[in-house]
């Protein structure tokens, strides 16, 4: 039996916000398969009391002082959005509308 | 074009073209159109460079002419013509990451590396090509098409730098600069031929440097010879107070190093690296290469790295699981690619990525996403972290004995296009060798030491301990004194197999 269902690949595109095509998910399913077969060798190795390391190399990081610095100007900011309206990003509508719909469109207001 | 210059370019070695310029025997201008020449010729076959910045660099190679005719100081690499991977934030120039999710995107401020070479005189050429997001180690992950090994172009360059490492390979800049994550930089240096050098981490800046998995990202410069390297080197290493993980240590004098020779020194070689699957061309080059330091007056200890074999999961689970954070960024909405027609911002989400990112990233994205779901955090991303610990500490243990590790890069030399792609987990055990000391963040370099009886170039890591590039570079400064292998080029690019 597979360790990992069609549905589980389903569940986990969902979670990444990721929209799959055609025969994307099937592959993708056998693919991980595979590497998480592998990767459980690992779940072999004793490392009872041994602590994580989050940081390879322990240097310390050095502080400064919390003073106002320049940063970029919001037109540079925005000069990448690839839809803005004046100094925002522009995003789809979040609250429907009071008849309930929302409107099939790359995201005006 | 005089003589000069072509056979300035030809050597290419960062220091004699930057002498030179400075000398006035040759022009900035000159050695520019040298190299943008060699890149019209060429790259139409390499496919190295996804942008060349042909104006740029003519203009930035005359700044270089007027301001040596003014009597202004230059900096030391000034004349010298570089190639930057496309993950580098370049102020004004489109910057891809080789995504269709970032088509279009022109950043807005200047990566602090790229900003040092400028600062240092050196001249961008354009953007190098890469496997998307700097996941893959055969450049077959770019959206726009792979990059062929100057030494045969049915093979591939090795990735994810394989635009940085075969731009130096075949005269299309005289260095440059990549990334490495598992190997990026390592590997591709030892399928093309060339030096590659990954620093310590948090010696090299990452500010403006398009992330991957952040506990792991390492950028680094390419170069034809190991002075070369060291120059580059030089000039990007260094505190960076824009990067929380920037190492606030004076930087060694990496140039003087290469000459330091390897008299006292301990080199270590580690057992597990010589083990299955490694191809005995490889094996007997590296035994060599080991065999010619001892020569030259370095002490051979054996040593252990028992953990080896856990390393490739324990890699793949955490750059994974920093991936899937890290580009949660590319939404549609800040820049970069965005579906159209969507009727809910989760759509507008799903739909953009769904259609931006290509399969390497998308199953390295849900990898993550699956070891980092609740109930299976711990056994999977917590026991990576405790993995590397132990890899961590091996490498630590095996310094009391040794000053500096002697191992293959990679198990396999430079494989036909298409040959491995259909199976992804079979290209992730090939990173063996260089995700060890990803892991532990350790100083790791990869340099030519011999060919296969196909013609295929076959490269040799030296491994230090943490800010120990000094010692990297001694020992590939007489590991290069006592060999050729580095003059070798590829015929057909430069018309003859050896420049001294």
């Amino acid at each position: 039996m597979s360790r990992i269902t069609i549905k589980e690949v389903e569940e986990l595109a969902t979670l990444s916000r990721l929209q799959l095509e055609g025969d994307e998910a099937e592959r993708m399913r056998g693919e991980l398969e595979a590497v998480l077969s592998y990767i459980d060798a690992i779940q072999a190795l004793d490392t009872t009391g041994v602590e994580p390391l989050t940081h390879a190399v322990g240097f310390p990081c050095p502080l400064r002082e919390d003073e106002l610095e320049p940063s970029l100007p919001i037109e540079a900011v925005l000069a990448n959005a690839p839809r803005k309206d004046d100094r925002f990003f522009e995003v789809p509508r979040i609250v429907p509308k009071s008849d309930g719909r929302t409107e099939k469109t790359g995201g005006t207001r | 074009m005089s003589s000069r210059v072509e056979s300035l370019v030809a050597s290419g070695h960062v220091a004699e073209i930057a002498t030179a310029v400075r000398g006035g025997q040759v022009r900035a201008r000159e050695v520019v159109e040298c190299y943008l020449d060699r890149i019209a010729k060429h790259d139409g076959t390499l496919g190295c460079y996804l942008r060349v910045d042909a104006d740029g660099a003519r203009r930035r190679g005359d700044g270089v002419d007027a301001a040596l005719a003014s009597g202004a100081t230059v900096g030391p690499l000034a004349g010298v013509p570089i190639g930057i991977k496309d993950i580098f934030c370049t102020e004004g120039i489109e910057t891809t990451c080789a995504s269709k999710i970032l088509k279009g995107f022109i950043p807005p401020y200047e990566s602090t590396v790229t900003a040092r070479l400028s600062a240092a005189g050196a001249i961008g050429l354009g953007k190098l090509n890469m496997d998307e997001f700097a996941m893959g180690s055969s450049n077959e992950n770019s959206a726009f098409g792979p990059v062929r090994n100057p030494w045969d172009p049915a093979r591939v360059p090795g990735g994810s730098s394989g635009g940085s490492a075969a731009a130096v390979a075949a005269g299309l800049c005289a260095a440059s600069l990549g990334t490495d994550t598992g190997g990026s930089i390592r590997q591709p240096a030892a399928l093309c031929g060339v030096t590659g050098v990954k620093a310590t981490y948090g010696r090299v800046s990452r500010w403006g440097v398009i992330a991957f998995a952040s506990s792991l990202d390492h950028p680094g410069p390419f170069g034809r010879t190991i002075r070369d390297a060291a120059w580059m080197l030089s000039a990007i290493a260094g505190y960076d107070p824009n990067d929380s993980t920037s190492i606030a240590a004076p930087v060694g004098n990496y140039v003087q190093a290469c000459a330091g020779g390897v008299s006292g020194l301990r080199v270590g070689v580690p057992e597990e690296y010589f083990s299955v699957g490694l191809e005995p061309e490889i094996e007997s080059a590296v035994r060599a290469a080991v065999e010619t330091i001892r020569q030259a007056g370095a002490t051979v200890v054996p040593v252990s790295l028992p953990h080896t074999r856990y390393a490739v999961a324990a890699y793949y689970l955490i750059s994974t699981a920093e991936a899937a954070s890290n580009l949660a960024r590319y939404d549609g909405i800040r820049y970069g690619h965005r579906a159209t027609n969507v009727g809910s911002l989760e759509e507008l989400y799903a739909r953009t990525r769904g259609e931006g990112f290509g399969s390497e990233p998308k199953r390295r994205i849900m990898l993550g996403t699956y070891v980092l779901r609740s109930g299976y955090y711990d056994a999977y991303y917590g026991k990576a972290q405790r993995v590397r610990r132990l890899i961590t500490n091996d490498f630590q243990a095996a310094f009391a004995d040794c000053d500096v590790i002697a191992t293959p890069t990679s198990p396999i030399s430079a494989f036909k296009i298409g040959e491995k792609i259909s199976d992804p987990l079979a290209l992730y055990l090939a990173d063996v060798y260089t995700v060890g000391p990803s892991l532990a963040g350790l100083p790791a370099l990869s340099q030519p030491c011999g060919f296969s009886s196909a013609g295929l170039p076959i490269g040799w890591q030296l491994i230090a301990p943490p800010l120990g590039e000094e010692t990297l570079f001694r020992v590939g400064g007489a590991y290069e004194a006592a060999t050729s292998w580095h003059q070798r080029r590829p015929r057909a690019l430069f018309g003859t197999e050896v420049v001294a």
